[in-house]
């Protein structure tokens, strides 16, 4: 019994000191531009050399498809893309950390997870082309749906997290979303909700500077992203998202204390979001070309260069080899998505209900009769 | 023995999570307490805090969640404690809940039953009495229920959380303690079917959750007065029960709609488009609705000048009748 009897208004503290959950002051940082490493006890790296190339190979396939696909919006076969370039390492990294068997929630621009996934990046890409809005089965990779309105998915990480748990399954979902994600509301309940149920469920936040055009300090005036982890007892990680090997080491070590049964984590990847926000959108009307030229020679893919050079892993061999995969899946995807079919209209009816007695009937006949009467060159 | 409609809901809960261990009931309350309104008592008790628990105050964070937790395998029930309060839930349910089988191609499976308390009559203050259901039943994706009394309040739940659809649930709170003389278990018509409770020949009155013990009620009265009143429970508000609102105008020639609901794009605009659509030689008389009014639901005192009641019904019966 404390000093304070029974008295409900003064709250017990738990047994840890709650300042452990708070942010290193310096976002952990395994690898220089220049490819100088700084190993760090914390965050000991278990990679073997086929897994460093692999992770670079990852990246430069990444970056390859996510041209290709700016490209493809250029000419008029996507509505609109949404580039994940700078932000490879961020997502490469990370998703790497993973098991097969864990989850991933991810928003829009996860095309990096995704790759590392195997998910055909050509079926992820038909929501913007605008033929479906998706074609992957989320079963078959553990990936879920893209999904647009910001941080909503972070919810259904939570929910997945907490019915593994139920389970006794050893598995950690993770969701994506960006610091513009940070400031709504189901991010936030997602992350209570974690916290309260103990929930395996990493929150990586890729801060990349801006949401859409308003810069960080618009967005809060939390001293870090990572600080505002504290707020539903779990721990705030902050890395160098333009380092593969640290944003790979921070996401397992909280993966695997989320498996371990102490609960969720929260990760601040700071990158750089190098393109648009979208193909629709202008940044040069909020950011400058200085800025944009400083942020480059943090460039993700050129450090990861720069450490295979520094220990011999990389040849000219290798150069070819990964830049002829990364065409290869670059090409795969345009001739997936080159005036691609949009299929049959009539698969409108077909998902909306597993049961759809009672609905949609006479509508579904009376498209089935205006395709037909337009089959019919009436 | 006599069931109320909250002990016919409450023990289909039970026999759910009795035959489905997947079944999992959750929100604001529904543990210790066993929700505002009882309806999840002894859940908690018999089943443990895993199957039903309590969770943050967040409605959105219940409604998301259980989306993930429908996603790993569960079926989940959501409550939300008040009608009102679901709209912090808004975006998960209209963005996701309804969406996400049909942008997923139907691989992903949500069998989610979003229970929802609603309606007024019940002298609550501000923002506990609303009618929300257009809402939902305006949003594709979802199937919406309503019981009328403690029978389909009974079976109805338990095809709520049998379908592998997402479901919206309104419980009409003012019913709660409705009482019957059902043996639970109980089965009723199937869940997209309207029911006729009292056959009449003047006209019908199409309702549903709480205004079916209303419209009850009206077509005792217009008895008195000579008329036939058909009462046409719908039970389902999504899909409407087409079939089965023809049929009716069809054998009477005049509809009323009542609903507790604001006119304006309610379910009654929806039953009369389609009545017209399809009766139009059959009606004698336009299709008229004894709703709530275009105003915000009223504080507790001026309820009853607000909510559709048997004078209200009678009235436009009445005009019906003069065509």
């Amino acid at each position: 019994m404390s000093e304070h009897g029974s008295d409900p208004t003064v709250a017990p503290r738990s047994g840890d000191d709650p300042r452990l959950l708070l942010p290193p002051d310096e976002p952990v940082h395994l690898l220089d531009p220049d490819g100088t490493e700084h190993p760090d006890a914390d965050h000991p790296l278990d990679l073997r050399d086929e897994q460093l190339r692999e992770l670079y190979r990852l990246m430069v396939v990444t970056r390859k498809v996510d041209r290709e696909a700016i490209n493809l919006q250029r000419q008029g076969q996507l509505g609109v893309y949404a580039s994940c370039m700078g932000q490879e390492a961020a997502q490469v990294g990370s998703a790497y950390a993973l098991e097969d068997d864990d989850w991933i929630f991810p928003s829009y621009r996860e095309l990096g997870a995704a790759l590392v996934r195997e998910v055909d990046a050509a079926g992820l890409l038909h929501l913007y082309r605008g033929t479906w809005l998706s074609d992957h089965d989320p079963y078959a990779h553990n990936f879920g749906l893209m999904s647009i309105p910001i941080g909503t998915q972070a919810l259904h990480a939570t929910g997945f997290g907490m019915g593994a748990r139920f389970d006794d399954n050893p598995i950690v979902a993770m969701t994506y979303f960006g610091d513009g994600g940070t400031s709504e509301g189901d991010p936030h309940e997602a992350m209570t909700f974690a916290g309260v149920q103990k929930a395996p469920v990493i929150f990586f936040v890729q801060n990349n500077q801006y949401a859409i055009s308003v810069p960080l300090d618009k967005q809060t005036a939390a001293p870090t992203l990572a600080h505002k982890a504290i707020g539903y007892g779990m721990p705030g990680y902050r890395v160098d998202g333009n380092d593969v090997l640290a944003t790979y080491a921070v996401t397992k070590r909280a993966v695997e204390r989320a498996r371990a049964g102490e609960g969720p984590a929260f990760i601040e990847a700071l990158t750089y979001r190098m393109e648009a926000h979208t193909t629709s959108d202008d940044p040069t009307r909020y950011r400058t070309k200085d800025e944009l030229d400083e942020a480059a020679k943090t460039d993700p893919i050129a450090r990861m260069k720069n450490l295979l050079l520094a220990r011999g892993l990389y040849d000219d061999d290798l150069e070819r080899e990964i830049d002829e995969q990364a065409q290869s899946v670059a090409t795969y995807v345009r001739d997936g998505i080159y005036d691609a079919d949009h299929g049959d209209p009539m698969e409108l009816f077909e998902h909306v209900y597993v049961d759809p007695s009672g609905h949609f009937d006479e509508q579904a006949a009376q498209l089935r009769a205006e395709l037909d009467g337009s089959e019919g060159g009436a | 023995m006599a069931v109320t409609l909250a002990q016919a809901i409450n023990q289909a809960l039970k026999d759910a999570m009795e035959a489905n261990d997947r079944v999992l009931m959750f929100g604001e309350d529904v543990g210790k307490l066993g929700g505002v309104f009882r309806v999840t008592d002894g859940l908690q008790d018999r089943f443990g805090e895993q199957r039903c628990f309590d969770t943050p105050l967040a409605e959105s964070g219940i409604v998301g969640t259980a989306i993930g937790l429908a996603m790993y395998g569960y079926r989940p029930i959501a409550e939300m404690q008040f009608d009102g309060f679901t709209y912090p839930a808004f975006e998960q349910i209209v963005s996701h809940l309804a969406k996400m089988p049909n942008r997923s191609r139907g691989t992903v499976k949500l069998p989610v039953t979003i229970r929802i308390p609603y309606g007024g009559g019940i002298g609550a203050v501000e923002h506990h009495s609303e009618s929300p259901e257009s809402y939902w039943a305006h949003t594709a994706g979802l199937k919406v229920m309503t019981p009328g009394t403690p029978e389909d309040g009974y079976a109805m739940m338990r095809a709520a959380i049998d379908s592998d659809d997402p479901v919206i649930f309104l419980e009409p709170k003012r019913r709660y303690w409705m009482k019957s003389d059902a043996q639970l278990p109980v089965e009723t018509e199937p869940t997209h079917r309207s029911v006729v409770r009292r056959e009449g020949t003047d006209v019908s009155l199409f309702c549903y959750g709480p205004m079916v013990r209303t419209a009850m009620e009206a077509a005792d009265a217009a008895a008195d007065e000579g008329w036939s009143l058909e009462v046409v429970d719908l039970r389902s508000l999504a899909p409407l029960d087409t079939q089965g609102i023809v049929a009716s105008v069809e054998r009477t020639g005049r509809a009323i709609v009542v609903h507790e609901a604001a006119s304006t794009l309610g379910m009654g605009a929806e039953i009369a488009a389609r009545i017209q659509e399809r009766a139009f030689y059959h009606l004698e008389a336009p299709v008229l609705r004894a709703t709530g009014f275009d105003t915000p639901y009223p504080p507790a005192k001026l309820e009853e000048y607000w909510l559709p009641n048997v004078d209200r019904i009678l009235d436009l019966v009445e005009r019906s009748l003069a065509y």
